[in-house]
C-alpha cells in the first residue's frame, strides 16, 4: 500500500486571475475574494488525483478536511483517509504547516501538495528534509524547482511511484519572491531551503542534467576546477547555492547553504556575512586579491540581484567584474533554454559593465561560453 | 490477410523467448565440438608455447565459460535474434544522427567472400595487394569527397576516430612546444558529445558554445569571446545533431586559423552534404566519416564499425599507422609505417576490412552524382517527414530557425503532448514497439524538452515513411484518449515495461555475469536485502 499524504493550501492562486501578484498575507486575501476570486487549487490538485484512479486500490491517500484536501480527493474520485485536522472557515500558513507535520508523523511515502511558492515555504519550514515531497502548481508565483512541470505531471510521476518506481531523491530548490514588491512590479525571490523531491527528469522542472548522482558528480567536478582557480593566499567569497556548497565542502568546512561565506587558503574566515562584513573583509585584502564564486540562482539564471543581495554594488565593484567566477551544473543551463544569465544588482550601469560574455564553469576543465545581461 | 495499406498500422507481435542467459543453460560436461586429440607432438608443442607466458599471466582455473551442445547455442541464439528488431526489419528513421540507411546485401556477399573473410591478418604483404588495393583507393574516394590530403581507415568506430584527432591536436600542439599555451579546445553544445570527451582525455580544457536561440546555430558572438591564443582546437559538428547547417562556419574555422589553431570536422553526419560540400573549403585541417553510418556499412551493433580520419597535408604525417601506400615503381601496394610523426597504432592489423569493402562497393556503385542524389533525396524525404510532425497534434519543432528547411535530420519535441496528457517521449518510446517501430529519445544534450530526432535517410519511399507517421499519429492519438494504454507499454513486445531508475543507479547495475552472481540472488533481488 503506497501512503500519499496530500495538502491543498486552497487560497493558493486566487490572486492571480483578478490581478494581484500573489495570495500572501489575510489582507490580500480578503481582497482577492472582493475581487470575486474563487479557489482554484483543489481542482488543479484533483487533475493530478485523476491520474491515479487506476492504483486507487493500492492506494492509501491522507489528507486534510474539506477545501485542504477532502474536496479534490472527492472531485477526483478517490477513497481518503482524515487525518484529523480540525481548520476554520479560512485556512492559512498554520494550518498547512500543521498538516505537514501530521503527515510526516503518519509516515508517508510521499507528500503531495498544491499550491504556490508560499505553500512550498510553508512545507519546507514544517517538516525540512525528511519527508518525499512533490508540488501540484496551483499558485500564482512558482518560482520553486519542487513543482512539477503541470498537474497531470504532478498524477504521472505518483502513478509511476505507487507502481514501484524508487527514484532516487534530490533536494530541490524552495524560492519565493517579495510580493510587496513583485505588485509594484519589481522581481526579487530568495531562496528560503530545500526540499527532497523525486528524482524524475521526465515530470518536475529544472532537473535536466541526467540522474542526481551524475549531479552530485558533477557538483563534484566543478568544485575540483573552481579549487585550482583559488590562488594560495586569495580571498574567495563564496555564494548559496548546492553548487557552490560543494566547493566549500571541497574546501572541508560545510558553510551555509543560503548565505555568502568567507575562506581563505582552505581556511574559513567568516560565515553567512552581511554586505558591511564582506566590505570589511575585502578592505583588508590588497588590491586584486578577492575572487567571488556564484552560481546563478533559480530557473531565470540571475547571477546577482536574487537571493545574494549582500553581493551589493558597492562590493562588486571592489572585486571586480575579473575576479568573478561562474559556476553551473550543465543542466541549470540548459534548462534557460536559451536564455541568457542575468544581473539586477540594482545599479544600472554596474549591471551593464557585468554584461556580455562570462566563462561559466560547468565541470572539471569545462566551461560554457554564456551571455549575461541586465 | 496483410495490413490495411490504406490505415497503415500493422497488427504486429513480436516473438517473446522467455529464454534464459547463455550461462544458466550451461550443462556440465556438454561440448559443442569435440576437438580431436593432438596426439604427442602437437601436445608437446602446445606446453612449450604456455611456457614461453609469464607464470602471472596464466589461468589457475579454466574460465567458466558456458558448455553447450551445437543445436542448444543455435537456438539460443535464433531465439535471441528473434527478439530483435534490426533496421532490415523496421522503420528505422527513429534513430536520429545514426543514419540508418539499405545495407544493400551483395555488398555483404563481397565483404562475406573467402577473399576477403578468410584473410589472415599476419598474412605477407604480397598476397594481400587485392585488400590492400581497395584501401587505397577507398581513401582516394574519401580524399575527393572531403577534400583533405590523406585518410587512414584504421579506427573501429566514430569515437575511436575523434580520439585519434584528439591525439594528432595534442601531438601537433607538443611538438611545436605551445603545450602550456595551447590548452583551450572549443566545441558546440550541438556537437557530439564525444568531441569534448576526447578533448578532455588529451588534457585539454573544454568550452562549450551554446545555439543562438533565433537562428539554431551556434553563437558566434559566444564564440568570438571564446576564441583566443589558448585556443588549441575548434571540434564541431555541421550540420548540428538538430539538422541545421551552420552557413557561417567559415568565419568560425578562420577566426581559429587567425589564433593559430586547428579546425577538426566530426561528420558523421554526412548523409546530408555529400557532394554538396567539403571539409576542405569549409577551412578544416582534419575530419572523420563513419563508414558504418553514411557510407552503408552497418553498424554491428556497438562494432565493427569504421572511423576514418582525414588530415590535411600539414597534418598529414600525424597519422595513425600504417597507412596504405602504392609504388609507383613496382606497382605494388603495401603498409605503410613510415609516417613521420603517427601518433602510433589504433587498432590492430588493418582495421575493419569488411567495413571498407562495402563502403567502397557502395561509394563506386554510386559514383559522385549518386552520392549527391544520397544527400538530396536524404534531405527532401527528411523535410517531408518535418512538415508532417509540425502538423502532428502534440509535436513540434524548437523555436529556433523558424521557418527555415532542415539537413538530413530534425530534433523535435513532443512538449506540448507532455503539457496536455502528463505523457512524453519516454511514454510514445515504450509503446511504439507495439506497432514494430523504434523511436530514440535523443536526449544528450539535456536542452530540448521531450525529444525525439527523425532522420529518414535516402533509403525509405514515401509510403514507408508514412507508415512510420501514422503508427506516430496512432500512438499520440492514444495518449489523449487511452493514456493508460501507454503507460503499461509496450504490450506485445519482448519484455514488459522497464523503468530507467535500474540504468541510473550503479549500485542496481549487472554488466557482467560474474558480477550479477555476486549481486543477486534470484531476478534482481540483491543479495543483501
Amino acid at each position: 500500500m503506497f501512503r500519499l499524504g496530500l495538502i491543498v493550501n486552497p487560497v493558493a492562486g486566487m490572486g492571480g486571475r483578478v490581478g494581484l501578484k500573489g495570495t500572501d498575507g489575510p489582507d490580500c486575501l480578503t481582497k482577492a475574494r472582493e475581487l470575486g476570486a474563487i479557489p482554484l487549487a483543489p481542482s488543479r490538485a484533483a487533475l493530478a488525483l485523476r491520474v491515479l484512479l487506476p492504483v486507487k486500490d493500492e492506494l492509501c491517500l491522507f489528507t486534510c478536511p474539506g477545501l485542504m484536501g477532502e474536496t479534490a480527493a472527492v472531485e477526483a474520485g478517490l477513497p481518503f483517509r482524515a487525518i484529523g485536522l480540525r481548520v476554520g472557515p479560512q485556512t492559512g500558513p498554520e494550518d498547512t504547516k500543521e498538516a505537514a507535520r501530521r503527515m510526516a508523523e503518519s509516515g508517508v511515502d510521499l507528500l503531495l501538495f498544491a499550491g504556490g511558492d508560499g505553500t512550498a515555504r510553508d512545507i519546507a519550514e514544517a517538516v525540512g528534509e525528511n519527508v518525499l515531497c512533490l508540488g501540484i502548481p496551483a499558485g500564482v508565483k512558482i518560482h520553486s524547482a519542487v513543482y512539477a512541470a503541470t498537474p497531470l505531471h504532478a498524477g504521472e510521476a505518483v502513478l509511476s511511484l505507487v507502481r514501484g518506481r524508487r527514484p532516487s531523491r534530490r533536494l530541490a530548490e524552495v524560492m519565493d519572491i517579495d510580493e510587496e514588491a513583485f505588485r509594484k512590479g519589481e522581481v526579487r525571490s530568495r531562496l528560503f531551503g530545500y526540499l527532497p523531491v523525486p528524482a524524475d527528469r521526465r515530470h518536475l522542472q529544472g532537473l535536466k542534467s541526467g540522474s542526481p548522482r551524475s549531479e552530485a558528480a558533477l557538483q563534484k567536478a566543478i568544485a575540483a576546477d573552481l579549487l585550482e582557480k583559488l590562488k594560495p593566499g586569495a580571498l574567495a567569497l563564496i555564494g548559496s547555492g548546492t553548487t557552490t556548497r560543494e566547493l566549500k565542502r571541497a574546501l572541508g568546512f560545510e558553510g551555509t547553504l543560503l548565505g555568502v561565506d568567507a575562506v581563505k587558503d582552505g581556511k574559513l574566515v567568516a560565515e553567512d556575512c552581511g554586505e558591511r562584513q564582506l566590505l570589511e573583509l575585502i578592505a583588508r585584502e590588497p588590491e586584486g586579491n578577492v575572487r567571488i564564486v556564484v552560481t546563478p540562482i533559480g530557473g531565470q539564471g540571475f547571477l546577482f540581484g536574487r537571493g545574494n543581495q549582500q553581493f551589493s554594488p558597492e562590493v562588486l565593484k571592489r572585486v571586480g567584474k575579473e575576479n568573478i567566477l561562474v559556476a553551473a551544473v550543465p543542466g541549470k543551463l540548459a534548462a534557460l533554454a536559451g536564455a541568457p544569465l542575468r544581473v539586477d544588482t540594482g545599479d544600472p550601469r554596474l549591471d551593464r559593465e557585468l554584461s556580455g560574455y562570462t566563462k561559466v564553469v560547468t565541470g572539471y576543465h569545462e566551461a560554457v561560453m554564456a551571455k549575461v545581461t541586465a | 490477410m496483410g495490413m490495411d495499406m490504406k490505415e497503415k498500422i500493422r497488427d504486429f507481435h513480436q516473438a517473446r523467448w522467455d529464454e534464459p542467459v547463455i550461462f544458466e543453460l550451461s550443462a556440465p560436461g556438454e561440448r559443442g565440438i569435440l576437438v580431436p586429440e593432438g596426439g604427442p607432438l602437437v601436445e608437446a608443442a602446445g606446453r612449450e608455447a604456455l611456457e614461453e607466458l609469464p607464470a602471472e599471466m596464466r589461468r589457475a582455473t579454466p574460465p567458466a565459460l558456458p558448455e553447450m551442445g551445437q543445436m542448444r547455442v543455435l537456438k539460443h541464439f535464433l531465439r535471441l535474434s528473434q527478439e530483435n528488431l534490426g533496421a532490415d526489419f523496421n522503420i528505422d528513421i527513429g534513430q536520429g544522427t545514426c543514419t540508418m540507411k539499405y545495407s544493400p546485401k551483395v555488398n555483404d556477399r563481397l565483404a562475406g567472400s573467402p577473399k576477403v573473410a578468410d584473410l589472415h591478418p599476419l598474412q605477407d604483404e604480397s598476397t594481400l595487394q587485392g585488400a590492400l588495393e581497395i584501401m587505397y583507393r577507398t581513401e582516394q574516394l574519401l580524399k575527393s569527397i572531403s577534400g583533405l590530403d590523406r585518410f587512414c581507415l584504421h579506427p573501429g568506430g566514430g569515437s575511436q576516430a575523434l580520439s585519434g584527432i584528439a591525439a594528432i591536436i595534442r601531438a601537433w600542439v607538443d611538438d611545436h612546444g605551445l603545450r602550456d599555451k595551447k590548452d583551450e579546445i572549443i566545441t558546440t553544445i550541438f556537437s557530439h558529445p564525444s568531441n569534448p570527451a576526447v578533448a578532455k582525455l588529451r588534457g585539454f580544457k573544454v568550452i562549450t558554445i551554446y545555439p543562438d536561440p533565433v537562428t539554431g546555430r551556434p553563437d558566434f558572438e559566444a564564440f568570438k569571446a571564446a576564441v583566443s591564443d589558448r585556443t588549441a582546437a575548434l571540434m564541431i559538428t555541421n550540420p548540428e545533431d538538430i539538422g541545421l547547417y551552420n552557413d557561417r562556419i567559415r568565419e568560425f574555422t578562420d577566426l581559429v586559423h587567425a589564433h593559430g589553431g586547428i579546425c577538426s570536422y566530426d561528420q558523421a553526419n554526412a548523409n546530408g552534404i555529400l557532394g554538396v560540400t567539403r571539409a576542405k573549403e569549409a577551412g578544416f585541417d582534419l575530419c572523420f566519416f563513419n563508414i558504418h553510418k553514411t557510407f552503408s556499412s552497418p553498424h554491428g551493433c556497438g562494432g565493427p564499425g569504421c572511423g576514418v580520419i582525414g588530415a590535411a597535408e600539414h597534418l598529414a604525417p600525424y597519422l595513425p599507422v600504417p597507412l596504405v601506400g602504392f609504388c609507383e615503381e613496382s606497382g605494388k601496394y603495401f603498409l605503410d609505417y613510415d609516417v613521420p610523426k603517427t601518433i602510433g597504432k589504433m587498432k590492430d592489423f588493418y582495421g575493419v576490412l569488411p567495413a571498407v569493402v562495402r563502403a567502397y562497393a557502395w561509394i563506386m556503385n554510386l559514383g559522385a552524382e549518386g552520392l549527391l542524389e544520397v544527400a538530396r533525396v536524404a534531405t527532401l524525404n527528411n523535410n517531408y517527414v518535418f512538415q508532417k510532425i509540425l502538423k502532428m497534434k502534440g509535436a513540434g519543432a524548437p523555436p529556433y530557425a523558424k521557418g527555415e528547411h532542415r539537413m538530413e535530420q530534425v530534433r523535435y519535441s513532443f512538449q506540448k503532448l507532455k503539457e496536455e496528457t502528463g505523457l512524453g517521449i519516454a511514454d510514445v518510446q515504450n509503446r511504439i514497439f507495439d506497432y514494430a517501430g523504434h523511436i530514440w529519445t535523443s536526449h544528450e544534450p539535456f536542452i530540448v524538452p521531450e525529444p525525439f530526432t527523425i532522420e529518414p535517410t535516402e533509403s525509405y519511399s514515401k509510403d514507408e515513411l508514412d507508415e512510420y507517421l501514422a503508427v506516430l499519429e496512432r500512438i499520440v492519438e492514444e495518449a489523449y484518449t487511452d493514456p493508460e494504454i501507454l503507460r503499461h507499454a509496450p504490450h506485445r513486445s519482448v519484455i514488459h515495461h522497464v523503468d530507467h531508475d535500474y540504468l541510473e543507479d550503479p549500485k542496481r547495475w549487472a554488466i557482467t555475469w560474474r558480477m550479477y552472481r555476486k549481486r543477486f540472488d534470484g531476478y534482481f533481488q540483491p543479495k543483501d536485502a
